[in-house]
């Protein structure tokens, strides 16, 4: 734990933040580069389940597919989608929490009730009802649906952060100045809400990769051709034994990603949220 | 007194908005339950019409949840769609037991490494040990639970030969196979799915251990206690750590619902006749009652466990009562 005198100043100082954003940088230089270097994630150009060799570093699919070519392309994609799906939570938390923090009486009621109510329900159930519903699942949607059951939380931890800095000085000097609602909100509310809202999003990003590799490996996430490490682990299930790295690169990739990202959390909490180890 | 019945009361209103949430959602997503129950389409219109009929869905959907609602409170969750001539209750209380002991099982092992390993890190804050066991919980936790499970399943069950690789029990196993036996047979389908849970899940009890064992460590009266010259294993067990269950309580609120629902790919990659599986399978039907069935049971663990939190934590901790 860290306290406020000898909190570190920014992540890089962090042991954690420093290998967390290191291991994300390589992943994505890997994700960008490798697919121009690499044969084209789509051709079903070799043998098909060749075991990992110079050629193919990850093996080749049942189609014949390069393995290391769809796992960098499914690295765009899912970060794509995690990415897409906690700036929607964030937002919608956001809003919801000012709403709820700002205004207060009955207002703040109702939404806090309907929030805790959302959150007894299982996010997969939802997730499992609206995705199987559907006849085809674009990638938009399911980013929606990922950020429109992941706000939840988020809105709580905002209204905290208001409540608590409702009290604050400087904001009843500025309400004293006259200064407006939205002035108010935009200038200091948010601005200091900002630190435990940053290190919150960042965990969410890693939650969301590993619930859409699950969705997409219970063939409701991202829907193929496009390539998608849980999708790729379930086309590989049926080669377990004749082919294990088609199910165990896809999920290397998830961890390593996964771990990148909560390194990258647990330095931001150490840097931005002193009081909390 | 007050605060345990307004507290009870903001439970029970969570529950309801939850149902009614639950409800809304499921009869507003598109679908129907009775392309299950039709595999080779052979349903005439009128069949299908008799079904709708026989199963309340031609009704608006405000007297479906109140029909839905009166049943619901006298115990009564209705007749499954998709497994013609069971109850949502039948159904719900033939796959407890195995979730129960998958739910009970994890739980026991989490807390119990989770709490041991957080308090042996506080202890040593800083330590390579510290770091090391801060660098495995949380590379365990970057582990999606199916793929870890399916790594085990492929390595202990298929490589090596040395466990099951699904299902609750040995399909070939004799009918009157002793006790013995059989608790044996239980227990080696038990380990697979168990242990890949708790791996996944530990992180959280040791950060959360970790975290309020080094605050407690701090508390004055531990200065007090050792200059008291009591032992070290004495100060860390009895004054510390008894400071320190404050967060583990609100923690174990939060995993309360894994005996029921957070379970859903480790079940279906073991294929472990439990809840989550019925739940997704109910979803993937769209059996409207047995969903209904399976998102009350974990909105009220959910709910429940909230509860059974806050008021421990009242209990383990005085001041917490005043505010």
């Amino acid at each position: 734990m860290t306290d406020a005198t000898t909190r570190p100043r920014s992540i890089w100082t962090t042991g954690a933040g420093r290998s967390g954003i290191v291991l994300l940088g390589l992943i994505a230089l890997a994700a960008v580069t490798l697919p121009s270097i690499l044969p084209d994630y789509r051709a079903m150009a070799f043998g098909h389940l060749l075991p990992p060799s110079g050629a193919h570093p990850f093996g080749t699919d049942y189609h014949g597919r390069d393995i290391l070519a769809r796992v960098a392309r499914g690295a765009q994609i899912s970060l794509m989608i995690s990415l897409g799906a906690v700036l929607v939570a964030a937002t919608i938390g956001t809003a919801v929490g000012l709403l709820a923090g700002y205004l207060g009486g009955w207002v703040d009621s109702v939404l806090m009730r309907t929030v805790d109510a959302a959150l007894a329900i299982p996010r997969l159930f939802v997730l499992l009802l609206v995705l199987a519903a559907l006849d085809r699942i674009p990638l938009p949607v399911l980013i929606v649906m990922l950020g429109a059951t992941g706000w939840f939380g988020t809105s709580r931890l905002v209204r905290a952060e208001v409540l608590r800095l409702r009290h604050e000085g400087f904001v009843a000097a500025a309400r004293a100045l006259g200064a407006a609602d939205w002035r108010i909100i935009f200038r200091h509310l948010i601005p200091n809400a900002a630190g435990p809202l940053i290190v919150a999003a960042t965990l969410a990003v890693a939650d969301v990769l590993l619930l859409e590799a699950g969705l997409s490996y219970l063939g409701l996430g991202v829907q193929p051709p496009t390539p998608s490490w849980g999708g790729m682990i379930l086309d590989g299930l049926p080669f377990r034994s004749e082919a294990p790295w088609f199910c165990l690169f896809p999920g290397l990739a998830i961890v390593i990603t996964v771990l990148a990202v909560s390194l990258i959390g647990d330095g931001l909490r150490q840097t931005l949220t002193p009081d909390r180890a | 007194m007050r605060r345990l019945l307004t507290r009870v009361g903001q439970a029970l209103l969570t529950f309801a908005i939850a149902v009614t949430l639950a409800f809304l959602l499921m009869r507003l997503t598109p679908g129907s339950p009775l392309p299950a129950l039709d595999e080779q389409n052979r349903f005439t219109p009128a069949q299908e019409e008799r079904l709708r009929k026989l199963y309340r869905l031609d009704q608006p959907i405000q007297v479906q949840y109140w029909e839905f609602l009166q049943a619901a409170f006298d115990g009564n969750l209705g007749p499954s769609i998709r497994y013609t001539g069971q109850t949502v209750t039948g159904l719900i209380a033939a796959r407890l037991p195995a979730t129960l002991l998958l739910g009970f099982t994890v739980l026991l092992l989490n807390f119990t490494f989770g709490t041991w390993l957080g308090v042996w890190q506080a202890v040593r804050e800083g330590s390579r040990l510290d770091q090391g066991l801060s660098l495995l919980s949380i590379s365990l936790y970057a582990i999606p639970s199916f793929w870890l499970g399916l790594t085990l399943a492929w390595l202990f069950g298929l490589e090596w030969r040395l466990l099951p690789v699904g299902g609750i029990h040995d399909i070939v196993m004799s009918p009157n196979a002793d006790l013995g036996t059989r608790t044996v047979d239980l227990v080696r389908h038990l380990i697979l799915p168990a242990a890949t849970l708790s791996a996944v899940s530990i992180a959280a009890t040791m950060r959360h251990q970790r975290s309020a064992m080094i605050e407690a460590l701090r508390l004055d009266c531990i200065r007090t206690a050792r200059s008291k010259g009591l032992s070290e294993r004495q100060v860390i067990f009895h004054h510390a750590w008894r400071n320190a269950l404050g967060p583990m309580v609100t923690l174990f609120g939060l995993w309360l619902p894994i005996l029921a629902t957070g379970t859903v790919f480790v079940e279906s990659v073991f294929n472990w006749p439990g809840l989550g599986l019925l739940a997704a399978e109910a979803i993937g039907n769209r059996d409207y009652p047995l969903i209904m069935g399976t998102t009350l049971l974990s909105a009220a663990l959910v709910v429940l466990g909230g509860l059974i939190a806050d008021l421990l934590h009242g209990m383990l901790d005085p001041r917490v009562q005043a505010l």
